[in-house]
């Protein structure tokens, strides 16, 4: 990755004196797909909206190639980038027009946007389409065309607000394998908002957590789904189980942390007597029985360091998992398999020993 | 087509319906209180009416609706039984109208005079000329503009006439038509500074927002003369004859007359009209 | 029975025999009618996309002004119209009451309320993400106003054909600031009002069927467009 095509410095643009969206500094380098994840609300449409420079922020700075967009003219920088809304939001004309408009507002000679219509309307499977009308296309179909008319017009930055979120999961499935196929051949450099952690995960190169507004985190899908910034954001990616505590020793990278009457062990370089919470993925927890006989029975020698005793508090099915809420003095959420459920009998209120190795704990600093 | 046929018989039907439901309503009573007065644009524009309509209804306890209407229309509505009487001023026309049996009675009522009026530096210098048809004649040599009714009302039935005694048949730029009634007319006269031939009780009255003079007057063959005729109710016997013939009645009376002679005395210093209930047309020229 | 069938038989006579006089009327009506509406248009669509699109303090108020205008009583206008006109009038000097110029700036009066109205209406009926969707592609705002246009093309038509009828149809101004001039300022319906009080009423009726035949290619081209747009 060179330099960032897109760079955000000091973002803050509010709405009614409520601050709405709010980011420190935000880059987007060349070629890779920038998945923005949070939830309804969060502020990731108005980033979009920012980005395109159709709203103007109450403070900050956006960097074009190194270039204040503001110095810009403005038509002439919306004709670098491509925005697709969440909606296709089609004009109520034949599928090839609507894929020529970019094209046209750019006033581009008439073979050059055939040729290039006619070139989308292929890569995305539609080119069967192309003189229906707009008005009479599936929900799928029109979204192909609204990725292929963005896709025409080869923007420098392609900006998608939820291009998938309105269509049923299997039309979106096919779209989104498609996507990620084009993404992957033209190598465009692709602002893509999305609630949704799969959909993040997949196409992502790296990922941008917007909570409440606030630009929490920006990194490499794993690290964020595994070293989440804060607890909000471990939140929203699905560390269910946080864990307040204190570093009681630290040597050779092996940490200790005392949890309440507990004692936890971690990896990582944090000082001791540091206050941190410690996170853990639901899959990352192992679950074990432990009977009529628990405590008097010596554990099995494993390599998970870490083992908690406590009773389920509930089980909630989810799919062919089901997720498991244990007391420990404090809750800890694993998601096992149905048929392991069934094997160890397990219900709610029975005993059980839940273990996680050392290297699962992610420590973020109170 | 049997599709035309089918519309045919229903219009019949509801032509039937229409007719029977007529009937019904129409049943005979004692007076029928509604008068229908066919008259022309300016018997209305110069006022009179506004005097007399009131003042007769409430002698006599009849409501009349005073339709105010080209001469043409007027007479038309006379032949057809729109109305049941009229009052007009158009003797030629009225001469058909009776001849062809659709008037019952007509009674000589008044007459006031036309007057040629026009921009006051009198471009086609017609001031002094003592006839009518001269004056006109002398507008159309100038080719000052000259404003006509040119809707078939009495003015304008008078204004031919003249044009043909010195046969002149008006059309260029200079003959303007405005097909309405003679205080548009003025108005629309006074705008664009042209010549025309008005009534002078109209202009009288209106005088105040024209900026147009008298040029021409007192030629006898101007005379302005007012009949009222009661639709033949033989013809049609709808006709509330006795409604009409109470209004008529009203309008010859001596009392009436008088009202009438009076008229426009107070405002304009000068009468509107002069009654002539006791001559005859013979004496006014006509026949 | 006997007026409406002459009626009928002189409508056709005249129209088949190519009166000079009934052609004149009416070519002058749709040149008058015609260029209001134009003017109309050149005013309206303009003025209504603003109303639309923008966001001000007195918005509401200046679209209930306008909707108020949708509904002018014709006379109300011709007298305005006309006091303005009149020699005595502000624009006296102009010399243009009764002539078919006056005619064009009273129906245009009519005219452009509903052709602003009914654009303010038209565009606002858009989804107003489509507007951002159409910067996002890289329209210029003339362009985004283009399309949106011709996203509404249909209403707007609609819109245009509204006025049209209403200033072809109307009779008080018309009469009131073209002063009815035989050859100058006599159109349709004024003709129309004029042949009922001569008690021509086969020709009133005649003239009334050709206002009718008019309405009729106007609704006509119109269907015709939207069934046009619609495949």
């Amino acid at each position: 990755m060179d330099a960032p095509v897109l760079e955000v410095h000091d973002l803050c643009v509010k709405r009614d004196d409520r601050v709405i969206l709010q980011a420190e500094h935000l880059q987007v380098y060349r070629g890779e797909v920038l998945a923005v994840i949070g939830p309804n609300g969060a502020g990731k449409s108005t980033l979009l909206l920012v980005l395109s420079r159709l709203l103007t922020p109450d403070r900050g700075q956006i960097q074009f190639n190194g270039q204040s967009v503001y110095e810009l003219n403005e038509v002439v920088y919306r004709r670098k980038i491509g925005l697709v809304l969440q909606n296709p939001l089609l004009l109520n004309s034949s599928v090839f027009d609507n894929v020529a408009t970019g094209l046209r507002f750019r006033r581009l000679p008439g073979n050059e946007v055939k040729r290039r219509a006619d070139t989308w309307l292929n890569n995305l499977g539609i080119a069967h389409l192309r003189r229906q009308r707009a008005g009479t296309l599936s929900g799928g179909e029109a979204q192909r065309v609204s990725l292929a008319r963005a896709f025409a017009i080869q923007p420098q930055v392609l900006l998608l607000d939820e291009p998938f979120s309105a269509l049923d999961a299997p039309t979106r499935a096919r779209l989104i394998e498609d996507f990620h196929e084009l993404l992957a051949a033209t190598s465009i450099t692709t602002v893509f908002v999305t609630h949704d952690l799969d959909q993040a995960l997949y196409l992502g190169d790296r990922v941008a957590v917007l909570l409440d507004g606030r630009l929490c985190q920006v990194g490499p899908p794993q690290e964020v789904f595994s070293a989440p910034a804060n607890p909000d954001v471990a939140a929203f990616v699905g560390v269910e189980t946080v864990i307040a505590g204190q570093v009681v020793s630290s040597q050779g990278g092996q940490i200790g942390i005392q949890a309440d009457v507990l004692q936890l062990e971690a990896v990582g370089e944090v000082v001791v007597g540091r206050e941190v919470f410690a996170c853990l993925r639901p899959e990352d927890i192992t679950l074990l029985p432990c009977g009529e006989r628990a405590g008097s029975d010596p554990s099995p020698k494993s390599s998970a360091r870490n083992r908690v005793a406590g009773h389920i508090k509930r089980m909630i099915p989810h799919g062919p998992l089901v997720k498991v809420v244990i007391e420990c003095g404090f809750p800890v959420v694993a998601l096992i398999t149905r048929s392991s459920a069934n094997e160890m009998e397990l219900e709610e209120g029975s005993p059980i020993l839940a273990s996680f190795k050392a290297s699962a704990v992610h420590l973020i600093p109170r | 087509m049997p599709h035309n046929k089918f519309l045919q018989l229903v219009l019949y039907v509801l032509l039937i319906l229409a007719i029977g439901l007529t009937a019904c309503t129409n049943e005979p009573t004692q007076v029928e209180p509604v008068i229908i007065l066919a008259t022309t644009t300016s018997t209305r524009d110069s006022g009179l009416l506004d005097v007399l309509v009131p003042d007769f209804e409430e002698k006599t306890g009849y409501s009349v609706k005073t339709v105010a209407v080209g001469t043409g229309q007027a007479l038309e509505m006379g032949k057809s039984g729109n109305a049941d009487l009229l009052f007009v001023h158009a003797p030629p026309s009225e001469k058909e109208f009776m001849d062809g049996g659709y008037g019952s009675e007509r009674y000589l009522v008044m007459h006031n005079d036309f007057v040629i009026i026009g921009p006051a530096d009198d471009p086609a210098g017609i001031k002094g000329v003592p006839a009518a048809a001269e004056a006109l004649f002398k507008i159309a040599v100038s080719g000052a503009p000259f404003i006509s009714r040119g809707d078939d009302s009495g003015t304008h039935k008078k204004e031919k006439a003249l044009w043909e005694t010195v046969d002149v048949s008006p059309q260029g730029n200079w003959y303007l038509e405005s097909g309405q009634g003679m205080a548009a007319t003025l108005t629309i006269a006074s705008e664009k500074q042209a010549y025309a031939l008005t009534d002078r009780a109209t202009y009288l009255h209106n005088f105040n927002t024209l900026d147009l003079k008298i040029l021409m007057e007192g030629d006898p063959v101007l005379l302005n003369i007012y009949h009222v005729i009661i639709v033949n109710p033989e013809k049609w016997p709808d006709v509330n004859e006795q409604g009409a013939r109470a209004f008529a009645e009203y309008l010859v009376s001596p009392e009436t007359q008088e009202m009438i002679g009076e008229y426009g005395v107070e405002m304009f210093g000068q009468p509107l009209f002069f009654p002539d209930a006791d001559k005859t047309d013979a004496d006014l020229g006509l026949e | 029975m006997e007026l409406i069938w002459e009626g009928i038989k002189e409508a056709i006579n005249l129209l088949v025999s190519g009166d000079p006089e009934v052609w004149e009327i009416t070519l002058l009506s749709l040149k008058v009618s015609g260029l209001a509406t134009l003017i109309s248009l050149s005013i309206g669509l303009p003025l209504g996309t603003w109303l639309a699109l923008s966001r001000f303090r007195g918005r509401q108020f200046s679209l209930s002004i306008i909707n108020t205008g949708m509904a002018l009583p014709p006379v109300v206008v011709g007298l305005w119209v006309s006091i303005f006109l009149w020699r005595s009038g502000p624009f006296g000097s102009l010399g243009l009451i009764y002539t078919p110029a006056a005619i064009v700036i009273a129906q245009t009066i009519i005219a452009a309320p509903v052709v602003t109205g009914l654009t303010a209406a038209t565009l606002q009926q858009l989804d107003p993400r489509l507007q951002l969707q159409l910067l996002g592609l890289g329209a210029s705002r003339t362009q985004m106003i283009l399309a949106l246009w011709r996203e509404a093309r249909l209403p707007l038509l609609a819109a245009l054909m509204a006025a049209f009828g209403a200033v072809i149809s109307e009779v008080g101004a018309s009469m009131m600031v073209g002063g009815n001039i035989r050859h100058q300022t006599r159109v349709l319906t004024t003709a129309t009002v004029l042949e009922t009080s001569r008690g021509q009423f086969a020709m009133a009726i005649a003239l009334g069927f050709i206002l009718l035949f008019l309405a009729y290619v106007v609704n006509l081209s119109l269907t015709w467009i939207q069934q046009r747009g619609a495949k």
